[in-house]
């Protein structure tokens, strides 16, 4: 019910225009991985997704920003149940990827920005390899490239106070692991296959 | 502010909800004969927008009857929704988002707020004086001097056509028209009738009739023969009306040809806006018309002119 609410909240916020374009909601297990401008992103491709699709899916996010503040773990932990890593300083027993990788095994599918941060620049930046080793880990899920749009511009960096402007979000074709794909041609690919929706 | 519903508005009503039902009839009839491909697809747009009509006919309905307010509240909605669609077309940057908070959560209302409370003096000079300051000097806050006159420009133009220009048409209902106290939702009922139908009629002469675009760069759907052809029926049909306003058939009929007037060339300037910006509509909201924006420019150019030009000879 909460999950609901807080859902049509995002929404409503975020007015975002989703569309999917040669690819379906569909509960499989799946990884959605997407540009990174705002706070709000995680929560707002969480919230797009059909209900019975976003019962199985958990946002990768920030433990530093969610966990910080009574009001945002608890939506992270229990409404939204986010999968809080360390970006800092990970180490070999706070391992994100073993981490992302459990959740994956346990429930489904997953939301992902490999840039490893907001940025927003005018292209995403090159992404950080952790997209690269799940991709590897978990061969048969499919990679689900999204672009999300203007959702910086509700909620910049540094801003608490949204502005309800039309933000969109755009889900493209899956793609795969290719055999013996080097990681740099992977990312790169993967990349280009999220600013190809920009220019749609 | 007290506004009883009598014959009159009845018969406005009834007439609002013939002309659906015919519309629906003959959208439906035309779709029983189209087979495929361009024509199809036309019609298919003219049943959505027919379906879109219904929702909006009973939402405006609905807040006539609450009287006074529901209208406020109904146009102040719509001035928001046109306002978030303005804003997200127009590039601003992050330095402009307090100044936006400030214009969506603060100004927007308050100019509500001024219609509500009948305070003329304040509403007609609060976004043209006041706001019109008060931008530039949040933005200029905010550090960031890059395209600073284009952001603030911007802001301004949609502060003025979304919220100031639209909270005109509430306005109509605060006029005291000597003779016509407690009438004037019917005069409001007049004014968008008019308006929509104008819009209407010059889409229907144009899809049936229309050969010679007018503004071939700016909106290659209109053409002279639904220009001319909707802005006289409009007109004509303003005119009919009298019975609802305080006017004469003949200054019914001037209202009227101004209002097509002013929405004729409201949709060709906002349709510039568009193909300069690249997109074909403002959202997406109101299935078959687009967003809330294309359905409200014609409305945007004409309420002020409408309200002064009541105000002035008729007050």
């Amino acid at each position: 019910m909460t999950a609901e609410l807080l859902a049509l909240l995002a929404r409503t916020i975020s007015g975002a225009n989703v569309r999917w374009v040669d690819c379906e909601p569909d509960t499989k297990q799946r990884i959605y991985f997407a540009n990174h401008t705002s706070n709000l992103d995680a929560l707002v491709l969480w919230a797009v997704l059909p209900p019975e699709v976003r019962v199985l899916t958990r946002p990768v996010a920030a433990r530093d920003y969610w966990a910080a503040g009574r009001l945002r773990r608890h939506l992270a932990e229990k409404v939204f149940h986010a999968i809080l890593i360390e970006r800092k300083r990970p180490t070999a027993h706070d391992n994100p990827i073993r981490q992302i990788i459990e959740a994956m095994d346990e429930t489904g599918s997953i939301i992902i920005f490999p840039e490893g941060g907001r940025f927003s620049g005018p292209d995403p930046m090159p992404f950080k390899s952790g997209l690269y080793h799940l991709a590897l880990k978990r061969p048969a899920v499919e990679l689900v490239p999204v672009f999300m749009e203007s959702l910086n511009r509700i909620l910049p960096k540094g801003e608490v106070l949204p502005v309800p402007l039309l933000g969109s979000v755009t889900f493209g074709t899956p793609i795969q692991l290719l055999d013996g794909e080097s990681k740099p041609a992977f990312l790169k690919r993967a990349w280009r296959n999220i600013v190809k929706l920009r220019d749609l | 502010m007290n506004m009883k519903i009598d014959t009159e508005t009845l018969w406005l009503v009834g007439g609002v909800l013939a002309l659906l039902v015919g519309a629906t009839v003959v959208g439906q009839f035309l779709r029983t004969r189209m087979r495929g491909g361009e024509g199809l697809k036309t019609v298919q747009n003219l049943n959505a927008r027919i379906k879109a009509w219904w929702m909006m006919v009973a939402v405006f309905g609905l807040a006539m009857m609450t009287g006074g307010i529901g209208s406020v509240i109904l146009f102040g909605l719509t001035s928001f929704l046109a306002l978030r669609e303005f804003i997200t077309l127009t590039p601003t940057k992050a330095g402009d988002h307090r100044t936006l908070f400030w214009v969506f959560f603060v100004i927007t209302p308050l100019q509500y707020w001024l219609v509500a409370t009948g305070w003329y003096g304040l509403f007609a000079i609060m976004i043209p004086v006041y706001a019109f300051l008060f931008v530039p000097i949040r933005s200029v806050l905010g550090g960031d001097c890059d395209r600073f006159l284009e952001r603030t420009a911007k802001i301004q133009w949609g502060l003025m056509v979304c919220v100031y220009c639209v909270s005109h048409a509430p306005a109509i209902i605060f006029l005291g028209i000597p003779g016509y106290e407690g009438q004037n939702g019917k005069l409001l009922f007049f004014f968008v009738l008019v308006v929509q139908i104008s819009d209407v009629l010059q889409y229907v002469w144009g899809k049936t009739l229309g050969r010679n675009k007018i503004a071939p760069n700016i909106s290659p759907n209109k053409t002279w023969e639904g220009f001319l052809g909707g802005i006289t029926t409009a007109t004509l049909i303003g005119a009919g009306l009298w019975w609802a306003t305080p006017f004469t058939p003949l200054q019914s009929a001037g209202m009227s040809l101004a209002i097509t007037l002013m929405g004729f060339a409201g949709g060709l300037v906002m349709s510039a806006i568009k193909r300069d910006r690249g997109v074909k509509d403002y959202g997406t909201v109101i299935e078959g018309h687009g967003g809330v924006m294309d359905r409200i420019d014609s409305i945007c150019f004409a309420a002020p002119v409408f309200f002064h030009l009541t105000r002035y000879f008729f007050t």
